[in-house]
Order: structure tokens, then C-alpha cells, then sequence
């Protein structure tokens, strides 16, 4: 049971913030996912909602396909939203902590009414022009993070393995040259 | 699928998607700058996240098959989540990968984000609907044009 202290300190310096709040966020995740799934039977992906909210307001064929699921959806993400707001008021706000949770140092803490809330550092033209690419691309290429990330991937989906492959190879190459050119955060 | 559902099936939605929430909000994924640095490689936490949810789907898609012969709440049968593959998985999932990649955010995180209290986010959600508005009236349109298009989402 003796490690390396090298190898050891190489691992630790790629997990920063360790994988106690990765593993279980992640686990979160998949049982919210698995909630829905059992009850419904429905395979649940966070994007889909971009496109059937649209219905409300658009008469296009493409948004309209997806009249049905549209309220669902957008109950679904206004349960995301509030699931968020609980994070804040327990973990973030430091109410609850565990070994498991590490708080890291990113963005800016505030407080309202006794909640410590969360800003992203991130300047507004990267998350603006990113979140166009983010809502056409995931819309053409069938999937997101969650669609094909999780449930795809949990179904064993070649598609989705290849959706995934496809994205985080793209997203890696981007963030690299985006932080070669100077731009931070 | 229509409005004689279970009455419960909107709350189960909505709990599951506050676990979803909660997940993503303990995990940091609802931090663009934690996303980002990940694709920097300055911490490799996030695929515990994507791949420790996919395993606990896994695990869900392929038992409950042959505890039940459907779900409680719709009728439906339980099925895997399986697209057909064409060149959109591949030039879409490219497109997505410069988005997430200037960003740090995808749409179940950016939901979380705003959760969290991040107001910015705001940015990412209009250029997500933005996004999703111009690739909807393009397809609508070539797709009238070409007949009915085989159905994606």
C-alpha cells in the first residue's frame, strides 16, 4: 500500500478540487434522471426544451413537433432551476458541508436574504455567442451533455457515443485556443 | 401523450428535475469557469459527473426493461435512448463543441446556473434560444421544401 509520492502528487495536482463533488453531483444527476425515467419511461435530455418553449410562440413545423412534451419540459427545467437554488441555499451558503464537498474559489460569492448566491466571472460575449453555437448545435446534432451524454451514453448508443466524442474533442480544441489567445475568463 | 396523463406525472418531472438541478449545482457544472477548466485540463472532474450519471442511467435503462413491462405513470414501454446516425451528429456535435467550449456552459447547466444565482447566464440562455430559433426556421423552411425530413431530436 505504498504509492509513489510522485505519482500521487501528479494525480492530485489534475484533481484540484478532488472528485468527491463531481461523483456525487454526478449521481444526482443520474438519479434525477432515473426518477423520471422509471415513472415515465422517458429518457430525459435538457435541450429538447429549447425547441418545444419555441412552440408557444412560433408557428414553425420544426417547434411544433414538439407541442406535446412542451409542458412537461418546461416543468422539468423549472425543477433544474429550483434543484440550483436548493445547491445555493444548503452547500454554497455553507449550511450543510461534508468531506464530500469542496467549495472551490471560482467566480464571486454574493448574499440575498441569507442565501449566498453565485456569479460567473466569464465575460457575457463569450456566454452569448457560445450559447448560440450550444442551441444550434446541439438542436442539429441531436442531443447535449445530458440527452446524449447521460441517457445516450447510459443506453450504450453508438450515436451518442460518437455525439459525445464528437463534442468534448471540439470543446477541448476550442477552450485551448480560446486561453492561447489571451482571453480570461 | 395528451392532457388525460397521470396527475402525477408533472410532479415526478419536477422532482426529478430538482435532483437533476441540485446535481448539477453540487457537481459545479452549473460553474461555467469549472467546465472550462476541465477542457483546459487544469481539472478533470467533469467526466465523473457525465460518465458517473450515465452508469447510474445504465444501470436504470437496462433493469427496468425486465422488472416491468412499462412505466407506471404513461403506458409507455421502457426503451433506450437510440438515434439514428447521420453527418448532423457529427456536424451539429461540432458546432455545440465551439459553443460549450467558448462558453463553459450547456443547456441543463445553464438552467442550474441561473439557480445558483448566476444572472450572466441570462446571456447564455438567450444565445441558446437564439440558436435553436435560426436552426428551427432554416430546417422548418428546407424541410417543407424537401418534403417530410425523417424526424431528430
Amino acid at each position: 500500500m505504498v504509492a509513489d509520492p510522485l505519482l500521487l502528487q501528479a494525480v492530485v495536482d489534475l484533481f484540484p478540487n478532488g472528485i468527491g463533488r463531481y461523483a456525487v453531483g454526478g449521481l444526482f444527476v443520474g438519479l434525477g434522471t432515473v426518477l423520471i425515467y422509471a415513472g415515465t419511461g422517458i429518457p430525459a435530455g435538457a435541450s429538447t426544451f429549447l425547441e418545444s418553449t419555441l412552440s408557444y410562440v412560433s408557428d414553425r413545423s420544426r417547434f411544433q413537433r414538439y407541442v406535446a412534451s412542451r409542458d412537461w419540459r418546461l416543468v422539468f427545467t423549472a425543477g433544474i432551476v429550483l434543484g440550483g437554488l436548493a445547491f445555493a441555499a444548503t452547500f454554497q451558503s455553507g449550511l450543510v458541508t461534508s468531506s464530500l464537498y469542496e467549495p472551490g474559489t471560482t467566480g464571486q460569492l454574493y448574499e440575498v436574504a441569507g442565501v449566498t448566491l453565485w456569479a460567473t466571472d466569464v465575460q457575457p460575449w463569450r456566454l452569448f455567442f457560445g450559447g448560440i453555437l450550444v442551441g444550434i448545435g446541439t438542436r442539429i446534432g441531436k442531443g447535449c451533455t445530458s440527452g446524449h451524454g447521460v441517457c445516450g451514453v447510459g443506453s450504450a448508443s453508438r450515436t451518442s457515443l460518437i455525439g459525445v466524442a464528437t463534442f468534448l474533442t471540439v470543446a477541448i480544441g476550442t477552450a485551448q485556443v480560446v486561453a492561447a489567445l489571451g482571453v480570461s475568463p | 401523450m395528451s392532457d388525460d396523463r397521470h396527475p402525477l406525472f408533472k410532479p415526478l418531472v419536477f422532482v426529478g428535475g430538482l435532483i437533476f438541478g441540485f446535481g448539477l449545482g453540487f457537481s459545479h457544472m452549473a460553474r461555467p469557469e469549472v467546465v472550462l477548466n476541465f477542457l483546459q485540463f487544469d481539472d478533470l472532474g467533469l467526466p465523473f459527473v457525465m460518465f458517473g450519471a450515465a452508469i447510474v442511467s445504465g444501470i436504470a435503462f437496462a433493469l427496468l426493461p425486465r422488472l416491468r413491462d412499462a412505466a407506471p405513470l404513461t403506458g409507455d414501454p421502457y426503451e433506450r435512448r437510440l438515434k439514428p446516425f447521420d453527418r448532423n451528429v457529427l456536424v451539429g456535435g461540432a458546432v455545440f463543441g465551439v459553443g460549450w467550449g467558448l462558453s463553459g456552459i450547456c443547456p441543463g447547466a445553464a438552467y442550474a446556473s441561473l439557480g445558483v444565482g448566476n444572472v450572466a447566464i441570462l446571456w447564455a440562455l438567450a444565445g441558446m434560444f437564439v440558436g435553436a430559433y435560426a436552426q428551427g426556421y432554416w430546417r422548418s423552411r428546407s424541410g417543407a421544401r424537401d418534403g417530410a425530413a425523417a424526424g431528430a431530436d
